[in-house]
Order: C-alpha cells, then sequence, then structure tokens
C-alpha cells in the first residue's frame, strides 16, 4: 500500500500551485465580480499542460493518470473553484469521447484540443430534467446520411465559448435510457443557438447558458457508440469525472482552511488571537479533518479508475464527502473571520457561494446518496 | 555555445526556519526548497539566448546537499539541457561554493562562453558568489543586470544604479553576468517539460572531485538565531487638545531613546 505522491506527481502539483498562486488568486475576485470568463488565463494553463488532462498519449495528451488529473485539478482550484469549473467542463465533455468513441473519433475530435487551445461543452440536462437525466427529451432522428437533433439544453458549463459540443439526446423518450445516444457536434454547425448567460451565486466568472438545437445536422460519424448506448458512455463518464468534480471541492476547501488558519493566528480578540479559543481551535480541527478523509477518497476513486476497476460507490462517496464538506468548511472559514468574512473584502464570502454550487452539479448530493445506497442494497 | 547557470536552492520564503541546536545553520529536514528567485531570471535569460541559437547547450550547476534536488529539477523542466550537481553541506561560504562551481565547469569539459546567476541569494544574501566565481575564471563580470542584448560576441547589459538610472555596458563573451528582478520574466516549468527533465542528464560530483577541500572554508557559521520577536506596538492617546503637547514630547521622546530613530 503506498500513499505518498510520486516525486513526478509533486512536481505536477507544485506547478499546478504556483500557477494558481500567480495567476489565478490575484484576480479571481475581479472576475467573479464582473462575471468574465478568464480566457486568457484559461488559454495559458492550457500551455502549460493543466487543461484536457484525460486525452490519452496516443491521441496527443500528456497521458495523465485520473490520479495526476485529481490531483491538478485540486490544485487549480485551490486559486478559484469558479474557474476549475470552465477548465474541467473540458474535461467532463472530452471523456464521453475518451470512453466511449473509436479510434477514429478520437483521433479527429481529441488531437485537435492537444495542438490548439479549444473550449468544449457536455451536453446532458435540460429544463425539464437535472437529476432524472434519463428523462432527456432532446431528440436525435435519423435524416439518411446524417443525424438531426432538436431540443433544448440548460445550465450548459463554456457554452459561449464552445469549440464542440457533445449532447445527449434520444430516438425516443418511451425507449427511457436505451433510447439516448451521445452525439459530438462542431460548435459553428448551423442550427446552434446560445441563450443568455446565466447570473449566478457562484462561480461567476464560467460561463453558463441554455443551448438551443433547432434541426442542427450532425454526419453520421459523429455518434459515440450505437444509438442507444449514450447512457452507458454518460454513466461511465460520471466515474470518471466526479472525482475530478469532487477534487474541486476538495481544493476550495482546503484554501478556506488555509485562510482561517492565517487569519485566526492574526485577529486578536479578548487579548489572545482567535486560535487561541478552543471553539475557533475545534473548526479547524474539523476542517483538517475533514479535508484529509476528502483527499483519500478522491485518490482512492481516482486510483479504482486507474485500475479498471468499477468505481462507481466510492466515485459517489467522494463527490458527495468532498463536496458536503467543502460548504462546511468554507462556511465555518466565513465564521471564523467574523464580521470580515462577510465582506467582499476578504476571500472567504466567495468561497463559500463557490462552495455551494459543488453540492449541486454533476449529481447532487442527494442524487449520490441515491447512487450509493442502491450499490449497497443491490 | 556553452552557456553555465549557477543555480541555488533556497528555503522557500514562507517556510518556517529553526535553528539547529548547535547554531552552525538552520534545520533542513522539514523545510521546502525553492530555485532562489533571481536564478530564475538566470535560467531564464538562458533560455531565451538557446531560442535564438538552437547549437546553445544550457547546463545548470548547484552545489549543495543531495537530499532534494528541486532546483535543478526546476530549471531543466524550463528547458535547460543539463546539470551538475556537486553535493555538499548546504552551508558552505560563499568562496568554497564559488570554488566548487568553477571546478565543476571546468570538470565538465564544456568550455563557457557565458555564465548566468542571480545577484544574490534571498537565504544569506551574501552577494559575493557571482563576483568571486568571475575572479576565479578570470572572467569579466557585471552584476545587477536588468538588460540584456546579445549580438556575435558582445552582451550589451543594463544595470541599475542608485537612483533607479542605468549603466549600459558592453562585455565580450566568456563573461560572468548576474540577473536582477526586471530582467525578464521567468516562465513556467510546463508539464511536458517536467515530464522531459526526468530524461536529461544530471550529473553529480564531490567536493573533491572538484578541487575543493576543508582548508577553503573561509567562514564557519556558528551562531544561527531567530530575530527576537517584535514588540507590540505603543498607542498615545492625543486626543485631548490640552494634553497635545505633553504627548508629542513623549513621542519624540521615545523615538529618541527607544527606537533611536531620530
Ligand atoms: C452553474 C451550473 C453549471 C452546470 N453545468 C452543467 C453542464 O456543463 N452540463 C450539464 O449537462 N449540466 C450542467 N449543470 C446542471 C446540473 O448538473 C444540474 O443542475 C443538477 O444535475 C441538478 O439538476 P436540477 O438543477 O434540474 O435540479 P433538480 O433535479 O430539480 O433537483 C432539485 C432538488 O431535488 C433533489 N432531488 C431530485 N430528485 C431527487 C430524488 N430522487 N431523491 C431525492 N432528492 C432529489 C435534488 O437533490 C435537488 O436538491 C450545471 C448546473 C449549474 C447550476
Ligand atoms: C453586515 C454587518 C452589520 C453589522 N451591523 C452592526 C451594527 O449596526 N452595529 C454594531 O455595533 N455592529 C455591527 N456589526 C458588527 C458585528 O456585531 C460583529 O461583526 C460581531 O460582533 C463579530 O465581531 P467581529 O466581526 O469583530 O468578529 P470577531 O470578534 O473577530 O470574531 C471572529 C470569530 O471568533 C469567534 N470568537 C471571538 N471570541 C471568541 C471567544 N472568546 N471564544 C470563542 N470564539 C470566539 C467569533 O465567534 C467569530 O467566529 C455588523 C456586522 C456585519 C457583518
Amino acid at each position: 500500500m503506498e500513499f505518498g505522491l510520486t516525486q513526478e506527481q509533486i512536481e505536477i502539483k507544485e506547478l499546478a500551485l504556483k500557477f494558481s498562486r500567480n495567476e489565478i488568486i490575484p484576480v479571481a475576485a475581479q472576475f467573479d465580480e464582473e462575471g468574465k470568463f478568464p480566457k486568457d488565463i484559461f488559454k495559458k494553463a492550457w500551455e502549460l499542460g493543466l487543461i484536457n488532462t484525460c486525452i490519452p498519449a496516443e491521441y496527443g495528451g500528456a497521458g495523465f493518470s485520473a490520479l495526476d488529473s485529481v490531483i491538478i485539478s485540486e490544485a487549480l482550484s485551490y486559486g478559484c473553484m469558479g474557474f476549475n469549473t470552465s477548465f474541467m467542463a473540458n474535461d467532463l465533455a472530452l471523456l464521453p469521447i475518451v470512453l466511449g468513441g473509436n479510434d477514429e473519433q478520437k483521433k479527429k475530435f481529441l488531437t485537435p484540443f492537444t495542438t490548439e487551445f479549444r473550449v468544449a461543452s457536455f451536453c446532458l440536462t435540460e429544463p425539464g430534467n437535472g437529476s432524472d437525466a434519463a428523462g432527456i427529451k432532446t431528440s436525435v432522428k435519423d435524416g439518411g446520411d446524417h443525424w438531426i437533433i432538436n431540443g433544448e439544453k440548460m445550465w450548459i458549463t463554456n457554452a459561449g465559448y464552445a469549440d464542440l459540443f457533445v449532447v445527449y439526446a434520444t430516438l425516443d423518450p418511451a425507449l427511457k435510457h436505451k433510447g439516448i445516444c451521445a452525439l459530438v457536434v462542431d460548435g459553428k454547425t448551423e442550427g446552434i443557438v446560445l441563450g443568455k448567460k446565466e447570473d449566478k451565486m457562484g462561480h461567476r466568472s464560467s460561463d453558463t447558458r441554455g443551448v438551443r438545437f433547432n434541426n442542427v445536422k450532425v454526419p453520421k460519424e459523429n455518434m459515440l457508440g450505437n444509438p442507444g448506448d449514450g447512457w452507458s458512455i454518460a454513466m461511465n463518464t460520471l466515474d470518471h469525472s466526479r472525482p475530478l468534480v469532487a477534487s474541486s471541492a476538495l481544493g476550495g476547501a482546503q484554501r478556506a482552511m488555509d485562510l482561517s488558519i492565517q487569519y485566526s493566528k492574526e485577529r486578536i480578540q479578548f487579548g489572545v488571537p482567535l486560535a487561541k479559543h478552543q471553539a475557533i481551535q475545534f473548526m479547524i480541527a474539523e476542517m483538517g479533518m475533514k479535508i484529509e478523509a476528502s483527499r483519500l477518497l478522491i485518490h482512492k476513486a481516482a486510483w479504482l479508475c486507474d485500475q479498471g476497476i468499477r468505481n462507481t460507490e466510492i466515485a459517489s462517496y467522494a463527490k458527495a464527502f468532498a463536496s458536503d464538506s467543502c460548504m462546511q468548511i468554507t462556511t465555518d472559514a466565513v465564521q471564523i473571520y467574523g464580521g470580515y468574512g462577510y465582506s467582499k473584502e476578504y476571500p472567504v464570502e466567495k468561497l463559500m457561494r463557490d462552495a455551494k454550487l459543488i453540492q449541486i452539479y454533476e449529481g447532487t448530493s442527494q442524487i449520490q446518496r441515491l447512487v450509493m445506497a442502491r450499490e449497497l442494497l443491490k | 555555445m556553452n552557456i553555465f547557470v549557477c543555480v541555488k536552492q533556497v528555503p522557500d520564503t514562507e517556510t518556517k526556519i529553526t535553528p539547529t541546536a548547535d547554531g552552525s545553520f538552520i534545520e533542513t529536514n522539514s523545510i521546502k526548497w525553492i530555485m532562489n528567485p533571481y536564478d530564475e531570471f538566470a535560467v531564464e535569460q538562458a533560455l531565451l539566448v538557446k531560442a535564438s541559437n538552437p547549437a546553445a547547450n544550457v547546463t545548470v550547476v548547484r552545489v549543495g546537499s543531495v537530499k532534494d534536488t528541486e532546483a535543478l529539477r526546476t530549471a531543466m523542466a524550463m528547458g535547460a539541457d543539463d546539470a551538475i550537481l556537486v553535493e555538499a553541506q548546504d552551508n558552505l561560504d560563499s568562496y568554497s561554493i564559488a570554488k566548487a562551481l568553477k571546478g565543476a565547469i571546468e570538470k565538465s569539459g564544456k568550455k563557457p562562453d557565458m555564465i548566468l546567476t542571480g545577484k544574490q541569494a534571498i537565504d544569506d544574501d551574501a552577494l559575493q558568489v557571482p563576483q568571486v566565481l568571475a575572479q576565479m575564471l578570470d572572467l569579466p563580470s557585471v552584476s545587477v543586470i536588468v538588460g540584456f542584448e546579445l549580438s556575435g560576441s558582445t552582451v550589451k547589459v543594463k544595470r541599475e544604479i542608485e537612483g533607479g538610472a542605468l549603466e549600459v555596458y558592453a562585455v565580450n563573451t566568456p563573461c560572468l553576468l548576474a540577473a536582477n528582478k526586471g530582467l525578464n520574466t521567468p516562465r513556467y516549468a510546463s508539464l511536458p517539460g517536467i515530464m522531459k527533465a526526468k530524461k536529461k542528464p544530471l550529473a553529480q560530483y564531490s567536493l573533491s572531485d572538484v578541487g575543493v577541500t576543508d582548508a577553503d572554508r573561509r567562514v564557519k557559521y556558528s551562531g544561527f538565531r531567530l530575530p527576537p520577536e517584535k514588540p507590540a506596538g505603543k498607542k498615545f492617546d492625543a486626543t485631548d487638545a490640552a494634553k497635545q503637547k505633553e504627548v508629542v514630547a513623549q513621542v519624540v521622546g521615545l523615538l529618541r531613546t527607544e527606537a533611536k530613530v531620530i
């Protein structure tokens, strides 16, 4: 059994943390305030090889393991959970191609992401179905030499900048999950209509929109797997992406703890630093305990991916535990900062707003518990 | 063209420093090391030269302990071609370090066309190694450079002097140049760079391999101590107009007798 990171993983983590400290932390609050998409920083991170970590070496990627990916994601999220949502959405969209595409499709769709900076979106959620993802209404019809997509997607990260969409659509809603297909759609295809950018509580720099598909024609060879394989591709993707999303919560939680420790040593109340009060000590102890447990769950969930062992249950533990912990830890960080924590002059209120989303997307904390129970009781 | 860059590994500025029990140095076990920030400018300058002279070879050299080779690995991940480590304790004095660097450069068999260093190391702030090394190698040297322009075998360098004015020098290679902040913007090591660095050659010499003996040691450290804790500040209440004169006199007195700043 080996708990330590390899020398290479330590260096990768250091690089990503350095990038967070130098490039992200100094500007994150401003991008959040203005709701501005950090395209230049995204591109710079891509130039350093920190983006699209899921692309295998044979298609031009660095050949990172799932464990490497969560280490990078945690470090980038330490800089800003919102920025990391934009970064991670690329992986979310590319993973179905990595996991469900044939060799031809991987060459065609993945390799361009390694040679130039490109943005991708994953389109599963619709206005009428979020948690109940199998209830997809967006339709895909056979148009002879192409497929035709019609319908509306909601809450699509990166949509306003996407060069490529991976879209889930159904051959017939009555078929339920057996009718779902996954298609790769070029961002410039005619008939794609973007909604307005959502004005959100947190992750305000990330670009989230509704997307309409009006008679969008897609080449036949752009369907991943066979008609009806979409659901298993989506579920397989989630097993890989949930540890990644969990690591985003972990990075935010770690930042909240580091800030809490620093502040509690500086702020004097009742003649001593806050850190001398046991009530504060206990909050910090709780943070440390939850962060360590989250990290172990995440690393195990990613390690299982790398071993090719089914990780559905552990991935859900990791996602729910890390995101619920992040919510608690960032809330306590605001508490430790007292009145100052409630002000935008200090960094912790943003962490608390950002934490909330991670309990919602990629399967809410409730849905994770449904998955766990299903696995445990089957 | 052979470029050597001397890099030192120093404690991260955020690392907690603890002197050893005998006061001869600091505890190095728990320290997080980084490349001396001024050396990053030197590495970057070497890589910029290499970018326009593809035949150039950049070798990074460090004298220090083997336990952690962070600085050399970072430099190779940024793009340096190879590295030399001279194994030594981390608290050598400037003279021994310069002599070890000279020995390592000579032992490499490559004739240096240019040696780049940082202007100082942020741990002991001795500001000596570049000048001592240049003297030992009988090379022209300029320190605190903020501008660099190579044409043929002449480098035009700018150096900052008191008051922010600039001196301009034309230096013939081979030479030694010591970098200041502002010379360039050091690149990040990229992830592919980190992967490639593992396969780059790292030669390892002992101090005796490079001709340094105990007798070369000019300075021995014996009294490392933490600086005394800053006493809490004093507050003076001057809200009462009648007492203001008295308070001002008191403050001036203390600035004279206690703080000794006026
Ligand atoms: C900022 C942002 C970015 C997003 N990015 C993307 C993206 O890029 N691509 C994409 O496809 N989607 C994306 N989403 C959508 C996200 O995955 C969904 O919001 C999420 O799955 C929840 O769905 P919903 O919002 O429809 O909530 P609902 O499904 O309506 O759920 C509402 C509440 O009911 C609970 N609930 C629902 N069903 C059950 C049940 N059976 N038992 C117990 N409780 C239940 C939920 O836990 C939740 O608390 C994003 C969302 C946001 C907010
Ligand atoms: C929006 C807003 C409006 C406000 N309006 C008013 C107003 O109108 N008038 C007014 O007078 N004030 C006002 N306040 C101030 C508010 O009452 C203080 O912020 C509050 O009393 C906490 O003080 P503090 O912010 O200095 O935090 P601190 O006292 O620094 O406390 C920081 C943290 O340490 C904890 N802590 C402190 N001491 C101990 C201890 N001995 N043991 C255990 N834990 C401890 C606290 O519980 C807190 O979690 C307002 C504050 C805000 C944010």
